[in-house]
């Protein structure tokens, strides 16, 4: 797992197809996200499970963030989903419709079981938390405190309007609030915030639109389902060049305080706090992976 | 003995000898031109056949002679069978077969006039199908090991002798009583009749196949009655639907758009995209993506093209409709929209083969590319491509225009995918090589892009990308991630026996395709 | 562990496999591949299939497989659902715990 790790887009990867299973790693996402759960029939829940943990285990994308999506909480497939999505040695597993914080510790438990049973030190698999109802987004702030592992929340929107009895439209007025309650809980528990999916795939406009406010509220990141809206989504998380001067400026201050052994780092008036460090890195990772930093390429000739 | 790509050529085979490869730019002694043509004076006597069988009777064919067609009608071609079935019906024997392509045709089997003795010699562009699978098998023999060119090795070889034709057979849409004929209106338009014209004017006897006669004159004509002895009409030329149906829908492919619009990136990136480019997308589906995405980029940046070559897509027509290009030149139109287009727009023009890629000539339009995009099966850690063979011993594509595009643009780019199913397509070595390295660019798959540091614009190229921030990888890179991901394939046994011989622009050999072993 | 109906595993779709298991009593194993790259990676790919079955000590079995372009990865988990489907057993996924 990776400290800094760029999350701004996450792809689902439906888990019935090797094609697609394996061409997913050339894209531009951040985060892929390899699904057995509504991508995968009833009947092949066992095929997708070999299949992903094979994937995974075997041919597991080196420059990417894994994720493994497992069946829901109260589902039949669960533990064997954990049982192999563990051992597969993913960044994180992702648990959909998360309510409560005691499922997160629940889960927690059984991660912690794997982990031992399987050699691997334990906490070293993260957890994504998806926030698909009016009751997950209300417990928002216990669920990401929930654990050390948990790393991110990702919101789902077409289940939590499904739950308020709203109606998902392009403004997104109604999850609005979902997204403020998501993004209140990611910055106080320190995980990060992944915005909702956008779901008309043919509205590359549409979509950037939506990602003013994604950005503008401050999300780290965004779920995604094509690998079409990937450029669009990483082109929003672009910094901009006055935001990229600014994170300059703390890693320079913060480079300096090192060298005197000063305390207290401040920046235009600001002390530099944890939150501001981290804000830096990511804003100079954002703007590296989007090539408008200099260093930027691995350029190999 | 050895090329200078490093491919084992035998000296000769049968009566042929090989001379190989020797760079892009090796010198070649000039030679005069040679024709077929007879001067002779046409008084006006009836041109008008009532059937091939005739035709093929009054040009006079015999056992061992040499008979071309074009490609224009594309898989829709009806045209090819009909002539073989007179020329079969007439006990003609030993023909070499010199189209300027085969594509695959139904209801038509060119092995059945190989194994039969009908043809007994086939020179083209690529043998796709059958015969070329069964020459590679070594279940199919010919006299001669079938001889392979690009496009614009044609009509090179056309003038200067090597290729010598005794009768043309042209399939025209439509056709005047005199022979003046199009490939523009009728009832099945194919559009550019580009790949005819050096058989039109230097082919012994030259026939007009179409089923559409008009009134005198044809308008328009792409080929003139001065070079045509006969005109035969048949029920149909060509099927429609085959030709080139409606305008080729952007790929939905996710791997294919991503690839497309890296290839959009390196254009857009490149110093040469700039007012008055020029370029060539090809067919294919990662080739209209490309398309699509460069026109966006002409929007975003402001830029026009002077010229857009070659084979000619709707996606072309339509920027040329956006006043995106000054002209289009249409050596082969690839689907009705840009068959349709060459009548009504002005900018958009028929253009001779010869013109479009004969690099032995007094100028061609490829060699004035900026930018030209390849497909392709291979390529291997030498910039080498292949067009034609896949890693299982089958023919899988033709030369086409591939080698003469990859020498003639300033910034010749290869687009695939890394893999293939199982099949990597970066490799250590290519099973054919069809395109010298030396002339290709750049490479871009979805897993990154590469340049060619023995390109000479290599320098450049680097420059612009780097400026543009792009992330550039190696070709070994990408070929050991190929490999990881497939696996190392086993190598394909072949025997010594040659089964096609891969002419360069310049007549020289840059491969031979030997018979694979026991499949 | 012992086939005890016939069952499969996989798709038609290109870079898939569709991997049939039938029980082949007294008949040893039984292996037959139909793919288009097969003079290319049939060796791996048997081999893939050679190692599902030992891995999980059957003896006895018809395999069918329909490649089109499968990693070793996914011919491997293919067959392994395919097993243990004709198995009627329940993968345990402690087996993976040793030797890593």
């Amino acid at each position: 797992m990776r400290e800094q790790a760029l999350m701004r887009t996450n792809l689902y990867v439906g888990g019935s197809s090797p094609g697609k299973l394996l061409d997913a790693r050339f894209y531009n996402e951040d985060c892929i996200v390899y699904d057995l759960e509504d991508s995968v029939a009833l009947s092949d829940k066992d095929a997708a499970r070999f299949l992903v943990y094979n994937a995974v285990r075997y041919h597991r994308p080196p420059d990417k963030y894994v994720i493994i999506r497992v069946n829901g909480l109260y589902s039949p497939f669960l533990e064997e989903d954990l049982a192999a999505a563990v051992r597969a040695r993913p960044d994180a597993i992702r648990l959909p419709k998360v309510e409560h914080a005691q499922e997160v510790r629940r889960v927690d438990g059984q991660i912690a079981a794997i982990e031992r049973a399987a050699g691997i030190p334990e906490g070293t698999t993260s957890l994504w938390c998806n926030i698909e109802s009016g009751l997950g987004a209300s417990n928002a702030k216990e669920i990401a405190a929930a654990s050390p592992r948990v790393a991110a929340l990702a919101l789902g929107a077409e289940d939590y309007t499904a739950s308020m009895g709203a109606l998902r439209s392009k403004t997104g007025w109604e999850i609005f609030y979902a997204r403020m309650q998501v993004l209140e809980a990611c910055r106080l528990a320190g995980v990060s915030a992944q915005d909702a999916v956008f779901s008309d795939l043919d509205d590359l406009e549409g979509l950037a639109e939506d990602l003013k406010t994604t950005r503008g509220l401050g999300f780290d990141g965004k779920t995604v389902v094509h690998p079409r809206q990937i450029d669009v989504v990483n082109a929003a998380f672009t910094p901009t060049k006055k935001e990229i001067r600014h994170a300059q400026r703390v890693m320079e201050a913060l480079a300096q305080g090192e060298r005197d052994h000063t305390g207290v780092v401040v920046v235009d008036g600001s002390m530099v706090d944890k939150p501001m460090e981290r804000r830096a890195r990511t804003v100079l990772a954002q703007a590296r992976a989007a090539g408008v930093l200099e260093g930027g390429g691995d350029d190999a000739q | 003995m050895r090329n200078s790509l490093g491919r084992e050529l035998p000296e000769q085979v049968g009566g042929y000898r090989l001379r190989p490869y020797a760079g892009e730019a090796a010198p070649v002694a000039p030679v005069t031109a040679v024709t077929r043509r007879t001067v002779a004076r046409n008084t006006g006597e009836n041109k008008l056949l009532g059937s091939l069988r005739e035709a093929v009777r009054a040009v006079g064919l015999r056992d061992g002679m040499t008979i071309s067609f074009h490609h224009s009608f594309r898989e829709g071609d009806l045209v090819v069978g009909q002539v073989m079935e007179a020329i079969r019906a007439e006990g003609i024997k030993g023909l070499r077969f010199a189209p300027s392509a085969v594509v695959n045709l139904r209801g038509f089997s060119l092995t059945d006039y190989v194994r039969d003795g009908t043809i007994d010699r086939v020179e083209a562009s690529g043998i796709r199908g059958e015969l070329g699978d069964g020459l590679l098998d070594g279940t199919i023999h010919l006299a001669r090991p079938a001889i392979l060119r690009p496009h614009g090795a044609r009509p090179r070889a056309i003038e200067s002798g090597e290729l010598q034709i005794d009768v043309a057979f042209i399939a025209a849409s439509a056709a005047d009583e005199r022979g003046n004929c199009t490939g523009q209106i009728g009832q099945n338009p194919c559009g550019s009749l580009g790949y005819s014209f050096v058989d039109a004017q230097n082919a012994g006897k030259v026939v007009v196949v179409t089923d559409t006669i008009v009134d005198y004159p044809c308008l328009p004509a792409s080929i003139g009655q001065s070079y045509v002895d006969y005109v035969v009409k048949v029920d149909q030329v060509g099927d429609p639907a085959k030709i080139g149906a409606g305008a080729a829908r952007l790929t939905k492919n996710p791997r294919d758009l991503a690839i497309a619009q890296r290839v959009a990136d390196v254009i857009a990136a490149s110093g040469r995209f700039r007012e008055g480019f020029s370029f060539q997308t090809g067919a294919g589906a990662i080739s209209i993506a490309c398309t699509k995405f460069l026109s966006r980029r002409m929007e975003e940046r402001g830029v026009k093209a002077s010229f857009a070559l070659g084979g000619i897509t709707a996606a072309i027509i339509d920027m040329y409709d956006a006043g995106q290009i000054r002209a289009v030149e249409c050596s082969q139109s690839f689907d009705a929209v840009a068959a349709r287009a060459i009548l009504d727009r002005p900018g958009v023009v028929e253009i001779d083969n010869a013109a479009y890629s004969n690099a032995f000539s007094r100028g061609c339009f490829l060699d004035r590319l900026d930018f030209g995009v390849l497909g392709a099966l291979e390529v291997d850690t030498d910039f080498n491509v292949n067009i034609l063979t896949g890693a299982s011993g089958r023919m899988m594509g033709g030369l086409g225009g591939g080698p003469d595009v990859a020498a003639g643009a300033a910034v010749s780019i290869v687009a695939l995918p890394i893999v293939r199913g199982r099949i990597p397509s970066v490799v250590e070595r290519v099973a054919a090589c069809c395109t010298p390295g030396e002339t290709v660019a750049c490479v871009v798959t979805q897993a990154g892009v590469a340049l060619n540091p023995r390109h000479q614009r290599y320098e450049e190229l680097r420059a612009d990308l780097k400026r543009a921030g792009m992330k550039l990888t190696t070709i070994q890179a990408l070929q050991e991630l190929a490999e990881s991901i497939t696996g190392k394939p086993r190598a394909v046994p072949w025997r010594e026996t040659v089964a096609a011989v891969v002419e360069y622009r310049d007549g020289s050999v840059v491969d031979v395709l030997r018979e694979i072993q026991g499949r | 562990m012992k086939i005890k109906k016939p069952a499969s595993a996989g798709t038609l779709e290109s870079s898939d496999v569709f991997v049939s298991v039938a029980p082949n009593e007294g008949g040893g194993i039984d292996i037959e591949l139909e793919s288009e790259v097969e003079a290319l990676f049939g060796d791996a790919m048997e081999a893939a299939v050679r190692r599902e079955l030992a891995l999980a000590g059957i003896t006895e079995a018809a395999v069918r497989l329909q490649d089109h372009g499968a990693l070793d990865c996914v011919i491997a988990a293919r067959v392994r659902c395919a097993l243990y489907r004709a198995a009627e057993e329940r993968y345990d996924w402690t087996r993976e715990d040793g030797g890593q």
